[in-house]
């Protein structure tokens, strides 16, 4: 399985690399979000300090959003699902993959990001070793939720609009999760975050299972 | 029209003996051939009987209450309401599981008509509940860790009917489907948790101080009330079921009735055809 999963997202990367996507069109996109949040909020530095943890991880969920439908609809074409079924790959390994390969364009997202929160935002970095464990936990709780739900919608019509919709109530814990956590670390008061890692780590854990396992009968029945 | 009806659902299929199997194997489940039955019309005139005595009893024989006064007339609809839009979830996703398992069409149906009941509860839960608030909190919406989570429940009842509304290959589509379903009750329960530990750290303990002792006549007006909303979804779910199961019977016959219009087309036109 785990060799399959490195097979799959080492093309998924690779073909993210090539048709660089991500870097043209999803980084500025993020970035560009940031800056709307502070058009909207009036760029007064306490403020958009103070909400910097939400904001961070909205821009976090809409460039996430990209990102999974890139994912899903890299194999939509020249019948590359139909190849993945024919191929033997353990299905479980295909999403395993998928999700590690969204998981890495995430973290480099989320970099990005975050050099962005600092620079036009004025937030203190602080409390790292939380932010790094909330965040890990939260990218991999997204690439999974994201992977399983991007094969839900692949191959419709309707994929780009259907997947917000239904990818991001199921987010939202992800989103209250992370926030608190985020907050906790730069208000300085880490203990308080810690549980809402456990809860991140939680739900990674939970969606990542419930995506090997179903994958399969996704792959199979469309 | 009824001719090639007939002759696929009783009849031997001819070359296509795939397509045409399915419809004779769904019909010999005993099937409806319409929404009502005498069991269903039963239950319908029992719910209207339940609505009629509910109405009595929450508008005229139970007292007003101490602190909310008439709007906690409101709860014998609000909180049956809310448990049945939990119960449809459930049935969505056990009839998932089961339609994962077993694959016949019945499951998928059921699991598509609760979601959908269950969805017309979640409107008169928020419906009812922001009317309550409105007098009791002054105001409508508050982020209540209830309500917020509601709203939720309600937007991932959507996202699953819209999914099932997708004009695309049957199967596929309730394969979907039921996935989604069976992740739903997990997501409705994940929201719940994490929604309401979002909301109890920023203040202790929330407007929500709804069940302090209820009794005597209020008591008897709720149960009259679960009583009545119980039947409404019973009622509801199994018309909805019925209607989704006519559905998928006449997809199967339209195609199997195009196919037998196709092939008596093409017989009809060799025979126009061979002569010119």
């Amino acid at each position: 399985m785990w060799r399959d999963a490195a097979l799959v997202a080492g093309r998924d990367l690779r073909v993210e690399l090539r048709s660089r996507v991500t870097t043209n069109q999803v980084a500025p996109f993020s970035l560009l979000v940031l800056v709307l949040f502070a058009f909207a909020l009036d760029p007064d530095r306490q403020l958009l300090e103070r909400l910097a943890s939400g904001l961070y991880w909205t821009a976090v969920l809409f460039a996430a959003l990209l990102a999974i439908s890139r994912s899903a609809a890299i194999d939509e074409t020249d019948g590359v699902r139909d190849a993945l079924r024919l191929s033997g790959l353990d299905p479980a390994g295909v999403f395993v993959g998928k999700a590690a390969a969204v998981a890495v364009v995430l973290l480099a997202l989320e970099l990005l990001l975050g050099v962005g929160v600092v620079v036009l935002y004025g937030v203190e970095l602080a409390g790292a070793g939380l932010v790094v464990v909330a965040g890990l936990a939260a990218t991999v709780a997204v690439a999974a939720t994201g992977t399983l739900y991007g094969a839900l919608v692949s191959g419709l019509r309707v994929r780009e609009t259907l997947l917000p919709l239904l990818l991001l109530p199921v987010l939202a814990p992800v989103l209250i999760g992370a926030t608190r956590a985020f907050e906790a670390a730069l208000a300085g008061v880490p203990a308080d975050g810690w549980p809402w890692c456990g809860l991140l780590a939680g739900l990674a854990v939970l969606y990542a299972v419930a995506g090997a396992l179903a994958y399969g009968t996704l792959l199979e029945g469309s | 029209m009824t001719s090639p009806t007939s002759t696929t659902v009783t009849g031997a299929p001819g070359a296509d003996g795939h397509a045409a199997d399915t419809p004779r194997a769904v019909a010999g489940r005993g099937a409806p051939g319409h929404t009502g039955s005498r069991a269903s019309r039963v239950l319908g005139i029992l719910a209207l009987g339940s609505i009629a005595l509910l109405v009595l009893y929450g508008l005229v024989w139970s007292p007003a209450d101490a602190e909310m006064a008439d709007s906690v007339r409101l709860m014998y609809i609000h909180v049956p309401a809310a448990s049945f839009m939990y119960a449809g979830c459930f049935i969505t996703t056990i009839a998932s599981a089961m339609w994962l398992r077993r694959r016949t069409p019945g499951w998928d149906a059921l699991a598509g008509a609760s979601a959908e009941v269950a969805l017309v509860f979640t409107a008169i839960t928020l419906g009812t509940g922001s009317l309550w608030g409105r007098p009791t909190w002054g105001t409508y919406w508050t982020w209540d860790a209830r309500l917020t989570s509601t709203a939720l429940l309600a937007t991932l009842l959507v996202g699953y009917l819209a999914l099932r509304r997708l004009d695309v290959d049957p199967t596929a589509r309730s394969t979907r489907a039921a996935v989604l379903g069976l992740l739903l009750v997990p997501n409705v329960i994940i929201v719940n948790r994490s929604v309401e530990w979002w909301r109890s750290l920023h203040q202790r303990s929330t407007l929500v101080k709804l069940d302090p002792t209820i009794e005597g006549q209020m008591l008897v007006a709720l149960m009259v009330g679960f009583l009545a909303v119980g039947l409404v979804f019973t009622w509801l779910l199994v018309h909805r079921f019925r209607v989704a199961w006519l559905e998928y019977q006449s997809e199967r016959l339209d195609l199997d009735l195009a196919l037998a219009e196709r092939r008596a087309e093409a017989g009809h036109h060799t025979d126009v055809e061979a002569p010119a």
